[in-house]
């Protein structure tokens, strides 16, 4: 039903983000508006609230010098949309999906309402196709798969960046050529951060096929709560309609999660958690559940949220909720970065859900699960032997223990530890992983099979080379 | 005659509809042009206040909403097993289909307003009377069978509540669900039943009387059935941080579990998670039958992304799935993953309406909805002939915030349930699967099924299940030490305590889920490994109190040591007597200990 556009001069109260409006009538729940100021600027809303003749409205841009005198709030009749084409790859925009580097305006092939639709999961396809993205501590153990949602919990100060890019830029699926296209939205990050990453691109040629949307810390906050889903609506269109293998980098989660709790107190909602609103989980979902494959399409949205835990804690609300989402965490260490090792894995916390289906034969290699699980028991017993040696002193250790702690050091500093350019093959991981792993007695093996050990232990290869 | 109103304001998944009057309770609504599906959560005057089961973007005040005169029901009859349905018991296939004649291009999507049937009105299916026409009939009476899956005899029984002489009965013939099979009669009043039927969500279906659940549910689960044992009927929780493989856990319950039922209820989780149910189940089989194991499974999903008052009404739709085949006479397994988003539905409504929160904003009733939803598990005796008995057993998963036990919804589900199986961030970090922590965790069945595994297993087990649970808790007690001052200063008996932990924990608490051997152990393989592990430490003990070190032992022990920690995966179900030959071999090898310091005193 079309109603247009219709027009109120009629601002009864201002708080916050917030404008009320009366004397309104056929406005629709989440409709957007446009607010204009006496000075002609023109700034964007959408109504939160509407009952008969009165609308809540939020404005993106803040309500900064607004006053209810002079100001014209415009209900434009549709909810929040943006252009979507093929074209957006290799170009720059703001929050909310408008260009801002200088370019033509986009030719949409189609518009779309930011806020998507949920997918069906009967029609979804299950992710099991191996993203090989080089990096041993994720191929190796936290495995990515095509279509999964895997966050990176970092904390501030942790190379993330560093990691997310490198990722970006050596993330194949082996036996296929084609590059993932990258979508990348920017939520209330520094600058510094934003350049970063657009140098990174430019420099590694791969701009033309990334598309970045972009909101600063110095930018409106509400806009943070369009930025995500105007990037994955474009991933959408991207993998559904024009079959590509999209790759989804969102950074910062916090501060997305910040602007939604402002939000909230301003129409003085009941507080969950830490003053967030109860309704945090679904929101993230609505984000985080974007992601995955369909049956009967080619393309694919793989995402990779950010998120730094405040105060590095991940019981904090942002972090656990989204591992409640998503499909596993990768979490940085300060610990093991303080020690100089990149990237700073804490793999004993970190978890891939969807890697059994990517691995194994025909995908990776048949002792990849079986050396996986080897390679977290004996790290775990390692790290816990280590702080038990801290104690007791590593003489009142068998020896059998002490190998498990000459283990824990190998595995930190040939296995883990990687440099920044440096791109393995799933081989070179299982290889290595076996070559640490061989300074452990062989029945201290017991998550691998004999057969397994027969064949790919460095003692028999080596007699069999022989 | 339903009421029509309109709406007056729209907050989130709250609409608020005026001349509403004459509207009841908890009533069925459709709200707005485009029809979505609401419930009336509360009546004020002539206001409703209505929870929308759809997205309200896009809505406007004045929009109509119309009544439909009775609460939120489903529908019961043949078809309902292998499908998979939203909240609100929409077939998402068929609204996938539904969705694609309007745009192909949206196929995958879920929009709003598409009103389809729950069960498929067309297909037609076999029935076979088992009454005649004159015989006295009541609710509950089976009147016939139709074969709905390879696995399930679907029971068509006469709606609860009605009796009377049964004038007529369809003979043995196909039918679709809405084709009369039988008319029963009383007092001149004729009464058409045909094989399909609704029935209220929030209200349970009445039986016979209830008992205490006697039997075990064998869940192949080894640490599940051998220490912390679920009985058919009874009530059990599953909670755990993320990360500690709560799914992975339910998903193996509705796998490996004998049930003859499994409902499945994906509440407010993953849609992925729901995608992989549907691509395995399929494909997998009923270890206890051998058939396709989506020909027992129905599933509900309203995933995370999915509007947020279906997800309140998703968990009484699945256990009046669950009582209805109940009734048939079936054991059933109700997976609910998870209550805890459940509650937090709840707790987004109530905050809509503006009710007084208590604890951590949940309302004050949350404790006695989660009380409510348990008790309607249990074992019955169903109503009406042949007597028959049928089981409801309910499995929630709890998703406590930041892993904290003592939050809301995790400290109300203790109050209800009998099985707690809590799941452990640290075991889980050294990825020990399942990780369920055996010094927390408990069972009250216990008792009740030790007379099973003694007349079907062996008559040792209780002795055997009890000595193992005293050497993993010692373990705990000697790890404090340790912690302090090493293994070394340990005395030989509690260092074989450690020695024999590690065992159970390595080779027989420890179960990988996706390993075809491993992932499922009969009742009779658990007990054998069980056997095997303590048989070594007792004979360990004998040759310790002799004078024997743990060294002189594990050394003895050389790679049988190794096989003993394997025989859960090398050795499958059928083939036992591999196990008792390595229990033999143990044993053996612990012969040729000689005891050294005994001679030289």
């Amino acid at each position: 039903m079309s109603v247009g556009v219709r027009e109120y001069t009629t601002i009864s109260e201002i708080k916050g983000p917030l404008l009320v409006v009366r004397g309104v009538s056929r406005v629709a729940y989440d409709e957007i508006v446009e607010v204009e100021l006496p000075s002609g600027e023109r700034r964007r809303g959408r109504v939160l609230d509407v009952s008969k003749d009165v609308a809540v409205v939020q404005v993106f841009e803040g309500t900064t010098g607004i006053s209810p005198i002079g100001t014209t709030v415009r209900f434009l009749g549709r909810s929040l949309e943006i252009p979507v084409s093929e074209d957006m790859l290799g170009r720059i925009f703001n929050g909310l999906g408008e260009p801002i580097d200088g370019g033509p305006p986009i030719v949409a092939e189609e518009r779309r309402d930011v806020n998507g639709a949920p997918l069906n999961p009967s029609e979804r396809a299950y992710p099991e196709d191996f993203i090989q993205t080089g990096i041993s501590a994720i191929d190796g153990m936290n495995t990515l798969v095509r279509g999964q949602k895997l966050p990176i919990f970092s904390g501030s100060g942790l190379p993330h960046n560093k990691l997310a890019a490198q990722i970006a830029r050596q993330a194949t699926v082996r036996g296929e050529e084609e590059e993932f296209a990258v979508v990348f939205a920017a939520i209330g990050i520094k600058f510094d951060d934003f350049l970063f990453f657009k140098k990174f691109f430019e420099e590694t040629g791969a701009m033309s096929r990334v598309a970045m949307f972009v909101n600063l810390a110095d930018e409106p906050a509400m806009i943070r709560l369009v930025t995500p889903r105007a990037a994955l609506t474009l991933a959408e269109y991207l993998a559904y309609e024009r079959d590509m293998h999209v790759l989804v980098i969102i950074t910062d989660m916090t501060n997305y999660a910040e602007a939604l709790r402002e939000i909230s107190a301003a129409r003085e909602e009941v507080p969950g958690r830490q003053g967030y609103p109860g309704y945090l989980y679904s929101d993230l979902a609505s984000i985080y559940e974007r992601a995955g494959r369909v049956k009967g399409r080619k393309g694919s949205i793989t995402q990779m949220p950010i998120l730094t835990m405040p105060n590095d804690d991940m019981t904090h609300p942002i972090p656990d909720l989204t591992g409640y989402i998503t499909e596993g965490q990768i979490v940085l260490s300060r610990e093991l970065h303080n020690k100089g090792i990149y990237p700073p894995i804490n793999v004993l916390m970190s978890l891939s859900r969807l890697m059994k289906e990517g691995i194994g034969p025909g995908k990776t290699r048949e002792d990849h699960a079986e050396v996986s699980n080897q390679l977290y028991a004996s790290y775990s017993r390692g790290v816990e032997l280590r702080s038990l040696a801290a104690v007791v002193g590593e003489e009142s250790l068998s020896e059998t223990d002490r190998k498990y702690l000459k283990f824990a050091d190998l595995f930190e500093r040939r296995f883990l530890s990687q440099g920044e350019r440096e791109n393995r093959s799933i081989e070179q991981t299982l290889d290595i992983a076996w070559e640490i792993l061989s300074v452990l007695p062989e029945e201290e093996l017991t998550n691998i099979k004999e057969e397994t050990i027969r064949k790919y232990h460095p003692k028999y290869r080596g007699r069999s080379a022989a | 005659m339903p009421v029509k109103g309109r709406i007056a304001r729209i907050s989130g998944p709250l609409v608020v509809a005026e001349g509403m009057r004459g509207a009841q309770m908890y009533e069925m609504v459709y709200v707005g042009e485009a029809g979505l599906i609401g419930e009336i959560t509360r009546l004020s005057g002539d206001r409703a206040f209505i929870q929308v089961y759809e997205s309200t973007s896009g809505l406007r005040p004045g929009e109509p909403v119309e009544g439909t005169g009775a609460p939120l029901s489903v529908e019961l009859g043949p078809g309902l097993l292998g499908t998979i349905f939203d909240g609100v018991q929409r077939p998402l296939p068929v609204i996938a289909d539904e969705v694609a004649r309007r745009d192909p291009k949206r196929r995958m999507f879920i929009e709003r307003g598409v009103r389809v049937p729950p069960l498929d009105r067309k297909k037609k299916f076999h029935f076979k009377p088992v009454r005649r026409a004159g015989e006295r009939v009541e609710g509950g009476d089976v009147l016939g069978t139709v074969q709905e899956t390879s696995l399930i005899e679907h029971r068509v029984m006469v709606p609860p509540g009605v009796r009377g002489t049964l004038k007529w009965i369809a003979p043995e013939g196909d039918y679709t669900i809405e084709d009369t099979i039988a008319t029963v009669e009383r007092d001149g009043r004729e009464i058409e039943v045909k094989m399909v039927q609704r029935w209220p969500v929030r209200i349970p279906r009445p039986f016979k009387d209830k008992k205490d659940p006697s039997l075990p549910l064998i869940t192949g689960i080894r640490i599940i059935d051998t220490f912390f044992p679920m009985a058919k009927g009874g009530t059990g929780a599953v909670p755990g941080g993320f990360g500690t493989g709560k799914t992975v856990t339910l998903h193996s319950l509705a796998q490996w579990s004998e049930a003859r039922v499994v409902v499945y209820i994906g509440c407010g989780e993953r849609g992925n998670e729901m995608t992989e149910v549907l691509e395995r189940f399929p494909k997998y089989k009923d270890p206890w039958t051998g058939k396709p194991l989506m020909d027992r499974t129905i599933l509900i999903a309203n995933t995370s992304n999915m509007p947020v008052a279906a997800r309140e009404a998703s968990i009484y739709v699945g256990v009046t799935l669950a009582e209805y085949y109940r009734d048939m006479g079936y054991d059933v397994l109700l997976v609910a993953d998870s209550t805890s988003r459940w509650a937090e539905a709840l707790r987004e409504i109530a905050g809509r309406l503006e009710e007084m929160p208590a604890e951590e904003g949940y309302p004050s009733y949350l404790a006695s909805r989660l009380a409510e939803f348990y008790e309607r598990a249990g074992r019955v005796t169903a109503l009406g002939s042949p007597e028959r008995e049928g089981s409801v057993t309910i499995v929630g998963a709890v998703s406590p915030p930041g892993g904290d036990f003592s939050e809301p919804v995790t400290s109300h589900t203790t109050r209800f349930i009998r099985v707690f199986w809590a799941l452990d961030t640290k075991l889980a970090y050294s990825r020990h699967y399942p990780a369920i922590n055996w010094l927390i965790s408990y069972s009250a069945y216990v008792e009740t099924v030790t007379e099973w595994w003694h007349r079907n297993v062996d008559k040792k087990w209780r002795e055997y299940r009890d000595e193992a649970m005293g050497i993993l808790l010692r373990e705990n007690e000697l790890q404090e030490i340790v912690r302090l001052v090493g293994t070394e200063s340990l005395d030989e008996k509690d260092k074989l305590v450690l020695e024999t932990a590690r065992l159970l924990k390595d080779g027989f608490l420890k179960q990988n889920a996706f390993d075809p051997i491993d992932a499922f152990s009969t009742p009779q393989k658990q007990f054998a490994l069980l056997r095997m592990i303590m048989d070594f430490h007792r004979k360990g003990e004998e040759l310790i109190s002799q004078g024997a070190t743990v060294a002189e032992i594990r050394k003895a022990l050389g790679r049988l040591y190794v096989e003993m920690v394997k025989a859960k995966f090398d050795i499958p179900n059928d083939q036992l007597e591999r196990i008792e030959d390595l229990r033999r071999r143990v044993l053996e090898a612990l012969e040729r200990v000689r005891p050294v310091r005994a001679e030289a005193l």
